[in-house]
């Protein structure tokens, strides 16, 4: 990228006449032309209605479907994380009926429809009508009425955030694999714990492979949230249809609930990068990019060079092998 | 004479149904440099690894400084170590790797000034203080806010010796420590093990540097299919060994 500082006696550089591509010129031309018609049929189109659409983006019903779709990510996250990782971590153990009761729980949740999971959890109390919690076959502590206990909004967190789980368990277990023997030997050579190991060798590496595919679930559960709208839930699918089985203005309202979907997936996304690029940290030989200088070096290199995308690409992951 | 820093006896290890350790006994005394050679596959690395209890032992007993390594004796059994006895033991133990190991996720420094903090609860400030020094002494006091991706095979190196001097070892273990290097990066990492001998420091060294055993070593076993096939001072096993296959391993080493 920095050729410009010509060597003394260096050869001329070459400016060459670049080839022509006539082929591409005039697929771009095509693809202007659909994209300019798709957008002056969403502006001509009286069946839009984007008057309706402003009316409905920031009505407090939608809002507080957002706050609750928020929610249940949050929530969703946050336990599939915890016992993603409690379940790797049991994946891993030598005592195979902690290894096996794992599997047979990643087994069942990821095998089964999230969709299936959320009616069934909603139906929860028709087989346990009530939830004591307390020593297994002894006596219990804790009385909980299924009825009363799992709401529509429980049972729809639980459902996301048990499937999540699954799913999290299987990412949480390849980012531990992927740290090298290596490591671990080397900390236990210097008088570290399991514990510390975990904590401070093996985990911070693993989040290297963890965090994209994480973002991903994330962004992944935020949609998916919408699901439990069939439980009436009223998160911000559930909200938007409560609103036009009265109105019957199902498409702007989806075009509202869509354009909330699409802010908050770009929030995450964005979030991601960062997370990714701190976790990445002393695996590169040139310190990445920030976010405004990959944009600013996007506009400049209309001509990107492969072979420099290749090598940096391969810079990323040669800096593992030590 | 005093205790041995290390010691041996009758070491057996089997990985499955190959045996890799047939009954190795030997003794490193304080301040000794002691040099393991052999062909690849002779069961050197893993007699190492068998030191600081990275490996478990099938039969026999090793000893490090006085203490029985992975068991406590109670009368006549033995009894398996918790963890938290097994890492205070190998605390005492400095291990460097052939292919160095550092945290890709740490700075130099970082890598260097971590065990004591987490391990011997030293202050933040000490073990970075310390670190500091150590790097100097290696030779790395400009590189100490380099990640290792940054620096080259020897100064990784030099960093991982560094790390391993931190804790403050009673014996060093060096595992061919120079395999993985570019030859012109060799001598940077022997002058900081040659230095290390000087100043008295106990080490067990495994190597294909035959020179560096000549000048440096104090004891030198040349073992192969897991024993002990000669033993002695450098100038015996490597100048005339008296063993067939001792000669013509070294005949095909220093051939080179």
């Amino acid at each position: 990228m920095q050729e410009e500082a010509t060597q003394p006696g260096s050869p001329q550089r070459i400016e060459a006449v670049p080839v022509r591509h006539p082929g591409r010129w005039i697929g771009a031309a095509i693809v202007a032309l659909i994209a300019a018609s798709l957008i002056r049929s969403a502006i001509d189109n009286p069946n839009f209605h984007w008057d309706v659409v402003g009316n409905y983006l920031f009505d407090q019903r939608i809002l507080n479907g957002v706050v609750k779709t928020i929610e249940l990510t949050v929530l969703g996250m946050v336990i599939g994380v915890v016992l993603g990782v409690v379940f790797a971590v049991m994946r891993l153990s030598p005592n195979w009926l902690i290894r096996g009761s794992s599997w047979s729980y990643i087994w069942a949740f990821r095998g089964t429809p999230l969709l299936v999971q959320i009616l069934f959890w909603n139906f929860i109390a028709a087989l346990y009508p009530s939830i004591d919690l307390g020593i297994p076959f002894g006596p219990s502590f804790i009385h909980l009425n299924a009825n009363d206990f799992i709401t529509p909004f429980i049972a729809g967190m639980l459902a996301l955030a048990l499937n999540e789980g699954a799913y999290m368990a299987e990412i949480v277990r390849a980012g531990i694999i992927s740290v090298e023997e290596g490591q671990t030997e080397a900390a236990k050579a210097l008088g570290m714990t399991r514990g510390q190991t975990m904590r401070y060798i093996v985990l911070p590496q693993a989040m290297r492979v963890i965090i994209p595919p994480t973002g991903n679930e994330t962004i992944s559960m935020l949609k998916n949230s919408s699901l439990v709208s069939v439980i009436a839930v009223p998160e911000l699918l559930y909200s938007a249809q409560l609103i036009y089985s009265q109105n019957f203005q199902q498409i702007p309202l989806l075009i509202v609930v869509s354009i909330w979907y699409l802010a908050m997936t770009t929030v995450l996304s964005i979030g991601q990068y960062f997370l990714e690029r701190h976790y990445g940290r002393g695996r590169m030989r040139d310190e990445p990019m920030t976010l405004f200088e990959q944009i600013r070096s996007g506009w400049g290199a209309r001509h990107a060079d492969p072979d420099e995308l290749i090598g940096r690409h391969g810079d990323q992951s040669g800096g593992g092998a030590l | 004479m005093a205790e041995p820093v290390v010691k041996a006896e009758g070491v057996h290890k089997s990985f499955g149904r190959l045996e890799v350790l047939k009954g190795i006994s030997m003794a490193v005394n304080q301040g000794e440099v002691f040099v393991l050679i052999g062909p690849s596959g002779s069961g050197k690395s893993t007699l190492l690894r068998c030191i600081n209890h990275l490996e478990e032992i099938n039969a026999g007993r090793i000893w490090v400084d006085g203490d029985l390594i992975g068991y406590r004796q109670v009368g006549e059994k033995l009894h398996e170590l918790r963890d938290s006895e097994i890492v205070t033991a190998r605390a005492k133990i400095g291990m460097v790797f052939q292919h160095f190991n550092l945290f890709p996720h740490m700075t130099a420094l970082e890598n260097v000034a971590l065990a004591p903090r987490t391990v011997l609860d030293r202050s933040a400030d000490e073990a970075r203080r310390r670190a500091a020094e150590l790097l100097k002494r290696v030779g790395l006091a400009d590189k100490a806010d380099e990640y290792p991706a940054r620096l080259s095979g020897g100064q990784q190196q030099r960093v991982a010796i560094a790390r391993a001097l931190a804790m403050d070892p009673k014996v060093m273990l060096f595992d061919e420590v120079t395999s993985a290097l570019d030859p012109e990066l060799v001598k940077d990492v022997l002058d900081v093990m040659r230095e290390l001998a000087k100043l008295g420091m106990t080490m067990v060294v495994v190597t294909h540097e035959m020179g560096f055993a000549r000048e440096v070593a104090n004891q030198v076993i040349f073992m192969d299919e897991g024993v002990i096939v000669e033993q002695g001072a450098p100038e015996q096993v490597i100048r005339s060994p008296r063993e067939e296959r001792t000669k013509r391993f070294l005949g095909l080493v220093l051939e080179r």
